[in-house]
């Protein structure tokens, strides 16, 4: 809905009204001249009106006699929003509505909100369209955004922000209901994969739901579907971005969601900061289980959880490794989900270094068990489609046991009672887990329990270096480790071993279960060295923000590696391979 | 406060197949999701409910792709209803020269325009304060904070905005009103204690009157 501005310069305005103007107006008065304004706009003389609606378009390079005519415009406004009706004065409202806080200095941006909190308490009818108005300036106009970039930029950032927000729990305390209405706002205008926008709009608006989620309306309107958002945002972002592109064509994209992700520690840490861990970390654990868990080949997204996690071992840890262990032993879940569980699983208790290692023997045992169980009830043979749940159990309990062996039988008490798992019975079952687990994994397992004295009566079957075999890729051994956590956590070389390490050959072996760390160095030698140097350094380092593990500074002094195998970074990235196109 | 009542219903909730394992839950969320709500069907808003029976343990499933259970049951609710012309009492959350924003029960708006509100009231700023303050009533303030009673002129079901007057001469600050009927009251008992008394009790109230109108002379 256009409305022309009269047809006045604003010169002529301010002529006009300086010659009306011969005594000062009282707020009063132009409250009336407002109300009178609004009045004309149903008859033919509505050129007060059309005048009014006109100054309000001004946006730009604005005079001091602009600002405060602006602000003097808005101010009277507000003491006349009874005499606005939705359908007379669509135009003004329109106009209203699109202002944008970015566009004006400190005073009108004050009016404006004012008028925005006027408007949405004076009737049911605006509230929507006064959150909504206020959602938009989460993020500046378009273009405003290379300002971001300096100190005023910032400065702006923060005055609109600032006011905005006020606004929003102003408004709620006027409108108790409003925060309810709000939500669906929020997700509506949710920047969107497709939308192709700029990056710092996304982070942006991402910064800003967060700010509500920890504000004092930030219950009413919804915290958990908040945060729900915020992860499903980050997995959209996650498929759409390919190992390609972050490798090759499009370093911008990669960036970008590293960006984001930062956003989501800096809030994990400021709501550890401020004792609601624990809460945030409920929505979280239940936007993994919706849509992280089930993602295929999330890459980031789930190190949020993970993060969160490290914040807090002891009860988010635990919470997260009980929730896992739950989901794979509940025979409700479908097999693929039970399967990704228990591989996260896997992937968490080994390599999250502050996990303790009694709760890693505790969940072992309940692992143990339903394994156990679940081979004394099936008869037949080793079908690697139909036991699928079975045999990623038993590749989870083999690979956790790979990495914290040594530390679980350095503790007596453990020891006995890693003993006291029906570990023998498993592997020894008719079923035979040993032959149908990635090769890999099986190996080592059995090298290490060997040392440990674990398996009394273990079968060896002798694989000689595969990778994979035919029945581990039939039950997809390799695919279910690969969703898991890869880039980061602890490296197997890190492993204390149980056994005296006589070749130092074994890392080849078994850094295999990060498919990407060997064969993409292999593979992608070219393009990665060129690549690494100008711009991993600039990813890792955004990345090494949420790594949990050492810096790889200790990490190389203590394994340092010959040139020739680029140091495996902790928190490096590479293509990802899957099984078909393997070996 | 008339606007609010309790209602027995006989209701069909129908449940997702998912939601079947534990049916007491489901049916409790599912009226959940209907608080804060105005439903038609009640004809008001449900605040609060309670499962009085639920006379069958078989549901009546329905055909279809999913095969929703519709769980029979009788529940009370409590309903928040506000008509045209009765009153309501809410808390006073903000004051302007134009407007007196109030809020009922806690989650309702409601607002009250100048137009609305009667000649009697001034809208002053005392001491950083805004408020209302009655003329012929120095003590009967309306500022932030105060409970007031109002009457109810239309509703928005939507969003439950209420749009209220202050003209009727009942409406206004609600201690305010009391503790003057309180006085009153005190004043009656003290005129009954006259007039069982040696004094004549229509003396005395001619006497109260002309005090009364003197004060008033001095405002």
């Amino acid at each position: 809905m256009g409305v022309e501005p009269a047809n006045y310069t604003k010169e002529e305005q301010y002529q006009q009204m300086e010659a009306d103007d011969d005594i000062d107006r009282t707020d009063s008065e132009i409250v009336f001249h407002i109300r009178q304004a609004l009045k004309s706009a149903s008859s033919d003389e509505n050129d007060d009106y059309n005048e009014l609606v006109g100054l309000l378009h001004y946006n730009d390079r604005l005079s001091p006699e602009d600002v405060a005519m602006l602000v003097t415009s808005l101010k009277a406004l507000s003491g006349a929003v009874s005499c606005i009706d939705t359908v007379l004065h669509g135009s003004l409202l329109d106009t209203i509505f699109n202002m944008s806080l970015w566009s004006y200095g400190p005073e009108v941006m004050d009016a404006l909100i004012e008028l925005i909190i006027t408007l949405a308490a004076s009737s049911g009818k605006y509230v929507d369209s006064c959150l909504d108005m206020l959602v938009c300036n989460f993020t500046p106009p378009k273009r405003f955004i290379e300002a971001l970039k300096w100190p005023y930029g910032v400065a702006k950032k923060d005055h609109v922000l600032v006011r905005v927000h006020s606004a929003l729990e102003y408004i709620s305390g006027l409108v108790p209901l409003a925060p309810s209405r709000l939500l669906p706002i929020v997700l509506q205008r949710m920047p969107k994969v497709f939308n192709n926008l700029q990056e710092p709009v996304v982070v942006m608006f991402v910064e800003n739901m967060f700010k509500l989620e920890s504000s004092a309306i930030g219950e009413l309107v919804g915290r958990r579907m908040l945060i729900m958002a915020v992860v499903d945002l980050l997995i959209d972002f996650d498929v759409e971005v390919g190992w390609d592109d972050i490798l090759e064509e499009n370093p911008q994209k990669g960036i970008f969601e590293m960006d984001l992700m930062v956003t989501t520690f800096e809030h994990l840490k400021y709501c550890k900061e401020n004792g609601r861990l624990v809460e945030v970390f409920e929505s979280l654990l239940q936007s993994f289980q919706i849509t992280v868990l089930n993602a295929y080949k999330s890459k980031f997204a789930q190190f949020v959880i993970f993060y969160a996690c490290s914040l807090d071992s002891e009860i988010c840890g635990t919470r997260f490794a009980e929730f896992l262990a739950d989901m794979y032993i509940c025979c409700s879940f479908p097999p693929l989900t039970r399967m990704s569980a228990v591989a996260y699983l896997a992937s968490f208790m080994s390599r999250g270094r502050f996990l303790s290692t009694p709760l890693v023997v505790n969940i072992l045992g309940r692992l143990a068990k339903c394994c156990s169980d679940y081979c004394r009830l099936q008869s037949g043979n080793s079908d690697p489609k139909i036991h699928r749940v079975f045999y990623a159990g038993c590749q989870a309990i083999m690979y956790v046991l790979c990495f914290r062996m040594r530390s679980i039988i350095d503790i007596p008490n453990l020891k006995s009672q890693i003993s006291g798992f029906p570990l023998s019975q498993i592997f020894t079952s008719h079923l035979e887990p040993l032959k149908v687990c990635l090769p890999s994994i099986v190996e080592e397992f059995l090298q290490q329990a060997k040392s440990a004295n674990l398996l009394r009566k273990s079968g060896t079957p002798v694989f000689h270096d595969m990778l994979e075999s035919e029945l581990s890729k039939a039950f997809g051994g390799i695919e279910r480790l690969d969703i898991s956590i890869r880039p980061n956590f602890v490296y197997w070389s890190m492993v204390r071993k149980t056994y005296e390490d006589d070749e130092g050959s074994s890392d080849e072996d078994v850094d295999v279960f990060y498919p990407e760390t060997n064969r993409a160095a292999s593979r992608d030698e070219g393009i990665v060295e060129s690549f690494e140097d100008d711009y991993l350094d600039e990813f890792n380092d955004t990345l090494n923000r949420m790594s949990i593990t050492p810096k790889d500074s200790t990490l190389k002094s203590r394994f340092g590696r010959n040139s020739q195998t680029p140091m495996q970074m902790p928190s490096k990235l590479r293509p990802s391979m899957s099984p078909e196109s393997s070996l | 406060m008339e606007a609010l009542h309790v209602a027995k219903a006989n209701l069909t909730v129908y449940l997702h197949p998912s939601q079947t394992k534990d049916v007491n839950e489901a049916v409790t969320r599912e009226l959940s999701s209907l608080l804060f709500k105005f439903s038609e069907i009640y004809d008001g808003v449900l605040l609060a409910h309670e499962i009085a029976d639920v006379p069958s343990r078989h549901g009546k499933i329905l055909s279809g792709l999913f095969p929703y259970v519709g769980v029979r049951l009788t529940a009370n609710l409590l309903l928040f209803a506000p008509k045209p012309d009765t009153y309501l009492e809410g808390k006073v959350v903000k004051v302007g020269q134009e407007s007196i924003h109030v809020v009922v029960l806690g989650f309702s708006a409601a607002i009250i325009t100048v137009d609305d509100i009667r000649d009697e009231f001034r809208y002053k700023i005392k001491s950083g304060e805004e408020m209302f303050r009655s003329t012929s009533h120095k003590r009967h303030v309306i500022k932030v904070g105060t409970m007031i009673r109002f009457l109810v002129k239309s509703f928005d079901e939507e969003i439950l905005h209420i749009s209220g007057s202050l003209i009727p001469s009942s409406t206004g600050n609600i201690k305010w009103q009391s503790s003057l009927a309180n006085s009153s009251r005190k004043r009656i008992e003290v005129l009954k204690d006259f007039s069982t008394g040696t004094i004549d009790g229509g003396a005395i109230s001619n006497d109260y009157h002309v005090l009364k109108k003197s004060k008033k002379q001095r405002v």
